[in-house]
């Protein structure tokens, strides 16, 4: 059993990540000591101080060329062994919307283990409204093996909101999404509010993503995808006319995964 | 223009020299206008008078930008002739009048820095700013509405103001205007519409700020004027305002490089679109909010650790006002090296360096101890930045540049620019009769004005901005699976505080006279704020006007300043901000004057605020305020193309109490939804309520005939008259409610009904029931 106040975890941002400082509130709430750090300044080795890395929102390097495409990069090739050891180890990394198409772009998603793809194998294309888009969505859990769906059961439904505009996740193949699906590697997928999978409709499903994918996992689960912002139904007050502003908002049973399982360590 | 008034007196750096002593009139305007300095031939004579040698381009540049209307706000600071006498400063009779009277104690600074700052909680202040970008909008819609939105931000950095929102109020041609009807030059609405949208959204989401507050009015008169407000709010510490730049303090540019974009933006800010605006897209500044967003981490960082003296944006003006600006406030001096300043491109002249107006800049004050700290935090930040040069005692502003000093002027007279004396003519509209007979078929009525483009869902817009970024957001601008709008949104800024930040705004420049326009407006804003629970609102002017050189103009401008007097005074609300944008003229003719006002509230526990969708079958139904056939200028008359009527007009001291008891009965936990009636009155806010929600509404204005001083159903439900609240209250406080509206015009006239539609009874027992479906189709435009 490991002792949360001596778990770390470690926010990364480069030019244009702008959604650390929420993040760092969500896992500090739960009492997870959390350090935003530029990846210019990660010094080798560093990463292994720490339990969770996360990869946050924002237009790193202003999402020119792909949205995630530079970051996805730049990461390799500045900190690709450290990274490879990180996962092999166990421990868990969470990309949260550009934070996803990052992870994407790195070839550590969809994924197996420390074995990151040369090149990417699915992406985050374009919403099919071509447009940016704000919105709460509906979140069906999947009843995945990932940790950061520990307490969340199959079937279960978050509100959470979305905002991007490139967020229409796509696999390389219709077997490739099968694969998803058999390997259970999908943690959680757009649904309408009654639970039932959006199937494709909008705006249950906002962005057109193939099987309502919304977020995804690595074969061993320590890696997280997903494209809502979980940081931003933290607290119920955040959720305000979704939910009860007294209590907390749905985005805070993620982190309670990663904050018990770093605890069961 | 003669020989010999402007030489050449280096050739590297170029640099010019122009002699103003042998000038006649004509040379002076031909200077003027050669140079793009927009000054007026008065302004040069002064000039002509002050110096006994020739001056160089860069001096007489440095004059064209710091006595620029767009820097100095000349008209407002200026004389204004009437036919009753002169009025010294629109601001200081007017506008910062009202807020010296009140003398609230929460007002931190006023109308001196960047941005307007209040209290707020446990030693923090609220800064706020709203500005214009039009004329760039006009040109290059994308980069104008961009950099309009960068701008702003700045102001707020510029006052050490942690950016928390931004708002946006955009005014548009309708977008289905034929191209027949575009003057030469204009570009169409639908161009103008989709590249400023895609540009406010683009720099707000691009920095992490979210967009939280706004409103988009689409009118013919706008076709040749584009209307764009940029608003940025932000929250510091109060220690950490720091202003007190001292003598041997380093000048610290950091940023973007300077180069050719926004040259005279300004200048150009300040005078009539012309048909070949093509031309000037020059003016116009490229927006790169990956290096802004960069520059907030940095300002933040410098303020935390208490490492500078002082602070400015580089906006208009670029380093000529900045340097200039932050010498003269701390009564210092400064010469600028400009050698230092890093460029986009090669071979560019001194005053194309001092002027340009390259966005994402900002200009330190340093103790020269803490440079290297300084310098550490930009370099982790990838930012650029370089030293200008050290605050001295001279009180003058020079400027070198390869070894040749291109400008020294004193800042005294820099900063004491002549008084401007414009002329009014007072302007006092008298109402029409209305020919409009009162139709038969209220609910295609209703269902026909829901779809008005006026009127109708922002969905499109409000979604393309990210309202959710920085997790602070509690009351949404959309909210639900049809997105029904709130009437103001609240922000949680601080970890350890329940507070809330409460933005608002009112905006109604359909009603023809400017005093009550005005009054309308700012009514409307305190009302939107106290709707969600917001109270002690500051707010902040915007006037977007046409050219005040007109008596006319300026004739409307006075009306519209003294009912900014007599109604901030009236509601206890003082002014904090404000900025005019005049000149708004195209070849299709002036701008409507167009007055607008932002609320900045609070709310002591954002868990109490309420929004504006029904919550609960059985709960009773008020309607607070009074009725009267005041539709002049309303969506219902606009959308049929209808002028007449009278016009509505504001009863502050009834208002007031209204506003003050409804904020008591929302503390008290009383109400459970509210919504303000503005454009479309009655029947549009009823409908937004059903729309956002599950339940529906069922109500008769027969049961509230008192509220109402017209016998016609389509006036009552129709007009626009000031004041109004519609309040769903918790079943169970129906009676402490009416208690504490006693005295008031309030009255219950239904209840929260379980089926999803509005069903209303008219003032003589007539019923319309159209299905929520319905309702949200046609809101929608489906």
């Amino acid at each position: 059993m490991m002792d949360l106040r001596k778990a770390k975890a470690c926010i990364l941002r480069v030019g244009g990540t702008n959604c650390d400082a929420e993040v760092k509130a969500a896992l500090e709430d739960l009492g997870l000591r959390s350090d935003i750090l530029h990846m210019d300044w990660l010094e080798k080795g560093k990463l292994s101080e720490y339990q969770l890395l996360v990869f946050p929102g924002g237009f790193s390097y202003g999402d020119y060329v792909r949205a995630g495409a530079v970051w996805g990069k730049k990461v390799l090739t500045k900190m690709r062994r450290d990274l490879e050891r990180f996962v092999e180890d166990g421990r868990l990394v969470m990309g949260i919307c550009n934070g996803f198409q990052v992870l994407v772009e790195a070839g550590m998603l969809p994924g197996d283990g420390g074995q990151f793809s040369p090149t990417p194998r699915a992406v985050l294309a374009n919403n099919s409204s071509a447009r940016y888009e704000c919105r709460w969505v509906f979140l069906r859990g999947e009843g995945s093996h990932a940790p950061f769906a520990r307490r969340i059961g199959k079937g279960e439904v978050l509100r959470v909101p979305i905002g991007h505009g490139e967020g229409r996740f796509l696999a390389e193949s219709e077997e490739a999404v099968h694969e998803l699906i058999r390997s259970n590697r999908i943690v959680f997928r757009y649904a309408r509010p009654s639970g039932e999978p959006a199937e494709g409709a909008y705006p249950f499903n906002p962005n057109g993503s193939v099987h309502d994918i919304a977020a995804i996992c690595n074969r061993e689960g320590n890696v997280i995808g997903m494209m809502p912002h979980p940081e931003r139904a933290f607290f119920g007050w955040q959720a305000f006319g979704y939910g009860d502003p007294h209590r907390y908002g749905d985005g805070r049973k993620i982190f309670e995964g990663i904050v018990d399982h770093i605890r069961s360590l | 223009m003669r020989e010999g008034l402007i030489r050449r007196v280096s050739e590297d750096p170029p640099v010019a020299a122009i002699d103003l002593r042998e000038a006649e009139d004509t040379d002076l305007l031909e200077i003027s206008n050669g140079m793009g300095l927009a000054l007026s031939l008065y302004e040069m004579r002064v000039i002509k008078e002050e110096f006994s040698r020739p001056l160089t381009d860069v001096e007489l540049q440095t004059f064209g930008q710091t006595w620029s209307e767009h820097c100095i706000h000349k008209t407002f600071r200026g004389l204004v002739e009437t036919d009753s006498g002169t009025v010294d400063s629109l601001l200081k009779s007017y506008i910062a009048k009202a807020t010296r009277e009140l003398a609230r104690p929460w007002c931190y600074s006023v109308f001196e820095d960047n941005a307007g700052l209040v209290d707020f909680d446990n030693g923090h202040v609220i800064a706020a700013k709203v500005e214009t970008h039009n004329h760039p909008s006009a040109i290059e819609p994308f980069g104008g509405a961009a950099t309009g939105v960068g701008g702003v931000i700045r102001d707020i950095l510029g006052v050490w103001g942690e950016p928390i929102a931004v708002s946006d109020v955009l005014c548009f041609g309708p977008l289905d205007t034929g191209y027949s009807g575009l003057a030469p030059g204009i570009k169409h609405p639908r161009y103008i519409y989709k590249g400023v949208v895609a540009g406010v959204g683009s720099y707000g989401n691009n920095m992490g700020i979210p967009n939280v507050n706004g409103a988009v009015l689409f009118d013919s008169n706008y076709i040749g004027n584009v209307v764009v407000y940029c608003g940025c709010f932000g929250i510091l510490p109060k220690d950490r305002y720091v202003r007190q730049t001292k003598e041997g303090d380093l000048a610290v540019l950091v940023g973007g490089r300077t180069g050719r974009d926004g040259i005279h933006g300004v200048t150009f800010a300040s005078t009539d679109l012309p048909e070949d605006s093509e031309g000037l897209r020059s003016a116009v500044q490229i927006p790169n909010p990956l290096v802004e967003e960069r520059l907030r981490r940095a300002v933040i960082r410098i303020r935390d650790e208490c490492l500078a003296s002082g602070i400015t944006d580089l906006g208009g003006g670029g380093i000529s006002c900045a340097t200039g600006e932050m010498a003269s406030r701390s009564g210092l001096g400064l010469t600028v090296e400009l050698d230092a300043v890093e460029l986009k491109e090669t071979g560019m002249a001194p005053w194309e360096i001092w002027v340009s107006e390259s966005q994402e800049r900002m200009l330190f004050s340093v103790p020269a101890k803490n440079l290297e700290r300084v310098a550490r935090i930009f370099e982790g930040e990838e930012l650029e930045w370089c030293a200008l040069g050290k605050f001295n005692p001279t009180k003058r502003l020079r400027a070198t540049y390869k070894g040749v000093t291109v400008c020294d002027l004193g800042l005294d007279f820099l900063y004491s620019p002549p008084k401007l004396k414009r002329k009014a003519k007072r302007v006092e509209p008298s109402p029409l009769p209305l020919y409009l007979k009162e139709p038969e078929d209220l609910s295609s009525e209703l269902l026909a004005l829901l779809a008005d483009p006026n009127v109708r869902s922002r969905e499109g817009v409000v979604r393309a901005y990210d309202h959710e970024v920085r997790g602070a957001t509690v009351v949404k601008p959309i909210q639900g699976q049809s997105g029904s709008h709130n009437d103001a949104a609240v922000i949680k800024p601080l970890k350890d505080s329940w507070m809330g930040a409460v933005i608002s705004c009112g905006i109604n420049p359909f009603y023809p006279d400017p005093y009550w326009m005005a009054a309308c407006s700012l009514e409307e804003a305190l009302r939107n704020n106290t709707a969600v629970g917001g109270r002690r609102v500051a707010i902040l002017d915007n006037f977007v006007w046409g050219n005040p050189e007109k008596e006319d103009r300026m004739g409307s401008l006075l009306r519209a300043c003294e009912a900014c007097y007599d109604f901030a005074k009236a509601f206890g609300t003082p002014f904090i901000s404000g900025k005019d944008s005049l000149y708004n003229e195209s070849p299709m003719g002036p701008v409507r004057p167009t007055l607008l006002i932002t609320g900045v509230g609070i709310i002591p526990d954002v868990r109490k605020a309420v929004t504006s969708d029904l919550k609960a079958a059985g709960d009773p139904v008020y309607q607070i305020g009074i009725t009267k056939e005041e539709v002049c200028g309303s969506a219902y008359l606009r959308s049929k193309g209808i002028e007449g009527g009278d016009w509505p007009r504001v009863e502050a001291s009834v208002s007031r109490k209204i506003m003050e008891t409804l904020t008591a009965t929302i503390d008290a936990g009383f109400v459970a939804a509210c919504h303000d009636l503005s454009e479309g009155g009655l029947g549009v806010a009823a409908s937004e309520m059903v729309i956002g929600a599950r339940p529906g509404l069922g109500m008769s204005l027969d049961l509230g005939r008192g509220l109402f001083l017209t016998g016609r159903d389509d006036l009552a439900i129709f007009s626009e008259s000031a004041g109004r609240f519609l309040v769903e209250v918790r079943a169970g406080h129906a009676g402490e409610f009416e208690e504490a509206f006693r005295g008031l015009p309030v009255s219950c006239v239904g209840e929260v009904l379980k089926e999803g539609a509005l069903r209303l009874s008219g003032l003589k027992g007539k019923e319309l029931t159209i299905e929520r479906a319905d309702l949200t189709r046609a809101w929608r435009g489906e």
